[in-house]
């Protein structure tokens, strides 16, 4: 489906809804007044400089950052207080990190197969084969049984997104996935985010990647000091950015 | 000297109460210091105040008043107990004290990347703290332990004050009957070696077994 014609397709169906959110760290104001839906099945890209609370955001959905004020429903749920709860709200909330984050004390298939075992309860057979299907999908399962730190910066992240996949989440967050990645790894990991999101995978995105961005988002929002400045279908956005500060970043950025 | 290796039965004895001793107040220590590390950094307030009341209290109190407060005071309160349990209990809660900084600082050695990953996937805090952090955190303090063990058996010999057989009441016992401490002594002082050298490498090995692959 081209993306211009569902340019509002999280009215329909919503599966993270943002209401007002603000947040502080300390006196920094990091969000001011976010409203974001995010549709089922859709994939929103968010960008924007260093500082403007495109991560924070992303982290506040799975509640690593806790609010100030507002609120944020998953699948119609509010994200409850920090217990169990929350854990198993988490469960349905894949997330990738920039660092890959992998266990180090696990090899790579422990690594996928502790979330399915110990909050699934699936039996160590059962988890065993759908972590081994994920690590084949994601091409690395002859690293099945290596150590993280054995692992390129590429394959630890393919890794980390098998380890999500494996709870069978319902919505994708990634937190800026490539940018600690030698650009020729990047690829591969694109290549993975990619399929995922023509498979349909809800996913929400950190990014610096702008031809992912391009490419996979069904919206771009675009983010500046704490606000969601702009928010568009990558078509509109990149061709026909509406707000000075977007054009600004847009020319910074594309400029080379 | 004649009088150690006449009287080695009494010193391989000794070594023997003193192995026992240590070990069994180890494992306790080990077990303990554990919890007590895991309350420090537990998100609900009073399980860490509690925690952090307990290892200063009784890490600042000298091991030997403690031994007296067991033995004198616990009776008096209705709690009495054998000497050789009574040191157990003592050099356990003083010795989980020192475990569990140790842990603490492990834990804190531990990126936050790994706690969040862990929540991530929908591990709760206890889990995420049994299954994620924890394993690498004493990982990464098998050294330090070991030097937590070696000064639990040097000081195990403060029992000697509340009469339990062991490795210095053994030697006090021999220069008294024989007269002849400072062979006596320094025949202890070999044994505490022979003890505590082996188990320093014993640490060293562990820590290279057990190591992360970073």
């Amino acid at each position: 489906m081209v993306a211009d014609a569902r340019p509002d397709s999280d009215s329909h169906d919503p599966l993270v809804v943002m209401e007002g959110v603000n947040k502080h760290f300390g006196e920094l104001h990091v969000l001011r007044d976010i409203d974001l839906t995010v549709g089922r099945g859709e994939v929103v890209v968010v960008i924007g400089p260093s500082g403007s609370g495109k991560s924070t955001l992303c982290r506040c959905i799975n509640r690593l950052e806790p609010i100030g004020s507002g609120r944020i429903t998953i699948d119609g749920v509010a994200l409850p207080e920090e217990g169990k709860g929350l854990a198993k709200l988490r469960a349905d909330v894949g997330m990738v990190f920039q660092s890959f984050n992998l266990f180090a004390h696990k090899t790579v298939l422990q690594n996928v197969t502790l979330g399915p075992i110990k909050v699934r309860k699936l039996s160590k057979d059962e988890a065993r084969e759908r972590g081994m299907k994920l690590l084949q999908r994601v091409g690395i399962a002859e690293k099945a049984d290596r150590y993280p730190a054995e692992l390129s910066g590429g394959q630890q992240q393919r890794a980390a997104i098998a380890r999500a996949l494996a709870m069978e989440p319902k919505l994708m967050l990634f937190d800026e996935p490539t940018s600690a990645l030698d650009p020729e790894m990047i690829k591969e990991v694109l290549d993975v985010m990619v399929e995922l999101a023509t498979e349909g995978t809800t996913m929400v995105v950190v990014t610096h990647e702008m031809g992912f961005a391009r490419s996979a988002a069904q919206r771009v929002a675009f983010m500046d000091g704490g606000r969601i400045v702009e928010i568009a279908t990558p078509q509109r956005f990149f061709d026909h950015p509406e707000t000075d500060r977007a054009k600004d970043f847009l020319s910074k950025i594309l400029a080379h | 000297m004649s009088v150690v290796f006449d009287n080695l039965d009494i010193f391989l004895e000794g070594m023997r109460r003193t192995l026992e001793l240590s070990v069994l107040s180890f494992i306790l220590a080990f077990i303990l210091g554990i919890v007590v590390a895991a309350l420090r950094v537990s998100p609900v307030p009073p399980l860490r105040w509690a925690s952090a009341t307990y290892v200063e209290m009784v890490r600042n109190t000298p091991l030997l008043v403690l031994m007296f407060v067991v033995v004198f005071a616990f009776p008096s309160i209705g709690f009495t107990y054998s000497y050789f349990a009574s040191a157990v209990i003592v050099l356990t809660a003083y010795t989980a004290t020192f475990v569990g900084e140790t842990v603490r600082s492990g834990i804190n050695a531990v990126s936050t990347g790994q706690a969040e990953a862990a929540r991530a996937i929908g591990l709760t805090f206890p889990q995420s703290l049994r299954l994620v952090v924890m394993p690498q955190a004493l990982r990464t303090v098998v050294g330090p332990l070991g030097g937590i063990f070696i000064a639990l058996l040097k000081n195990s010999g403060v029992a000697v004050a509340i009469n339990v057989p062991e490795l210095t009441s053994a030697a006090t016992q021999l220069g008294t009957d024989t007269a002849q401490f400072i062979p006596a002594f320094l025949g202890a002082a070999a044994a505490y070696l022979l003890l505590t050298i082996p188990s320093g490498f014993a640490t060293n090995w562990l820590e290279r077994r057990v190591a992360i692959k970073r």
